[in-house]
């Protein structure tokens, strides 16, 4: 009983969130309801059982990715009544295409529950005595660690990119000149003054 | 009892809102980033369902996947977007003009 109240809770929230992200005038707002969005998610996971899953979606996307949503909009810019031009011209045809989408979907999968469909064999069973994160450890680090590693390259490649991509080269800019420093002897640059004594020092 | 196809009725509403919203911002470029990431949301949704509801756990080793590649597709989105916004000073995106090679 509770499990059910708690599901609709989450699931409610979930779905009115992603309505007001894609329909909210101000797209700080927007990233606001998505974040908000996110984290019901988090707690439908949760109630289906996937702990690690959940707050890896609490950590990447609400502290990663919806702040970075929030850096870029607060950073640029832009005007945004000019960019909703479209929205109310668009609306009936992103309506009809939307709830065709939708119940497509839902009838696909109360057809796929009608019929019954043979599963192979689990690869790997979920073990009741082990808990969620430690069993997820065992199979990444196991059976999918080169898939794992990829995931790392993947977001090697996209750190680099993103560098290389918003990186510019700003004039009248103090930059370290490396071969400048490395050329530079010690004899050049350290002088020996016999000082003589109650009288300063030309440098 | 709450069973998997209330779980993959929310991942289909959720992806049906991710689609609408690139249909109704289709200037807005950073909305229609949330939106792909809404469609994201609602795939690793399904995935975990199904992981939890067949008693398998690869489910969410993929679903971890996916969420690593939304994450560096939001970066690089982003990133296109702050240069594409510093050579334009706009980011309406359905300006053919720009595309003349």
């Amino acid at each position: 009983m509770i499990q059910a109240i708690a599901f609709y809770l989450f699931a409610g929230i979930v779905v009115l969130s992603a309505a007001m992200t894609i329909s909210a005038r101000n797209p700080v707002h927007s990233v606001l309801w998505l974040i908000l969005a996110f984290f019901n998610a988090a707690g439908l996971m949760v109630l289906a059982g996937a702990e690690f899953i959940a707050m890896l979606l609490v950590i990447v996307y609400v502290g990663a990715v919806a702040v970075l949503f929030l850096f870029v909009v607060m950073m640029l810019d832009i005007d945004f009544t000019e960019l909703r031009a479209g929205f109310v011209r668009y609306l009936p045809l992103g309506l009809i295409l939307a709830i065709a989408l939708a119940t497509e979907l839902i009838i696909g999968v109360g057809a796929w529950s009608a019929g019954g469909i043979e599963l192979s064999t689990r690869i790997a069973p979920i073990d009741a005595a082990v808990p969620n994160i430690e069993a997820v450890g065992r199979l990444l680090y196991t059976r999918y660690l080169f898939v794992f590693e990829a995931a790392g390259l993947v977001l090697l490649v996209a750190m680099v990119g993103a560098i290389v991509l918003t990186h510019r080269e700003r004039a009248g800019a103090f930059r370290q000149n490396v071969s400048a420093q490395i050329n530079r002897r010690s004899k050049d640059a350290i002088r020996k003054i016999d000082a003589p004594i109650g009288q300063g020092v030309e440098l | 009892m709450i069973g998997l196809n209330h779980y993959l009725a929310v991942g289909a509403i959720l992806f049906a809102l991710g689609v609408m919203g690139i249909f109704l911002n289709r200037k807005n470029l950073i909305v229609i980033l949330m939106s792909l990431e809404l469609i994201l949301l609602a795939v690793n949704i399904n995935l975990v369902a199904f992981s939890a509801f067949l008693g398998d756990l690869v489910g969410q080793v993929f679903a971890m996947f996916v969420l690593t590649v939304a994450a560096g597709e939001a970066a690089i989105g982003l990133a296109i977007l702050v240069i594409y916004f510093r050579g334009r000073g706009s980011i309406a995106v359905d300006d053919p003009s720009r595309m003349k090679g």
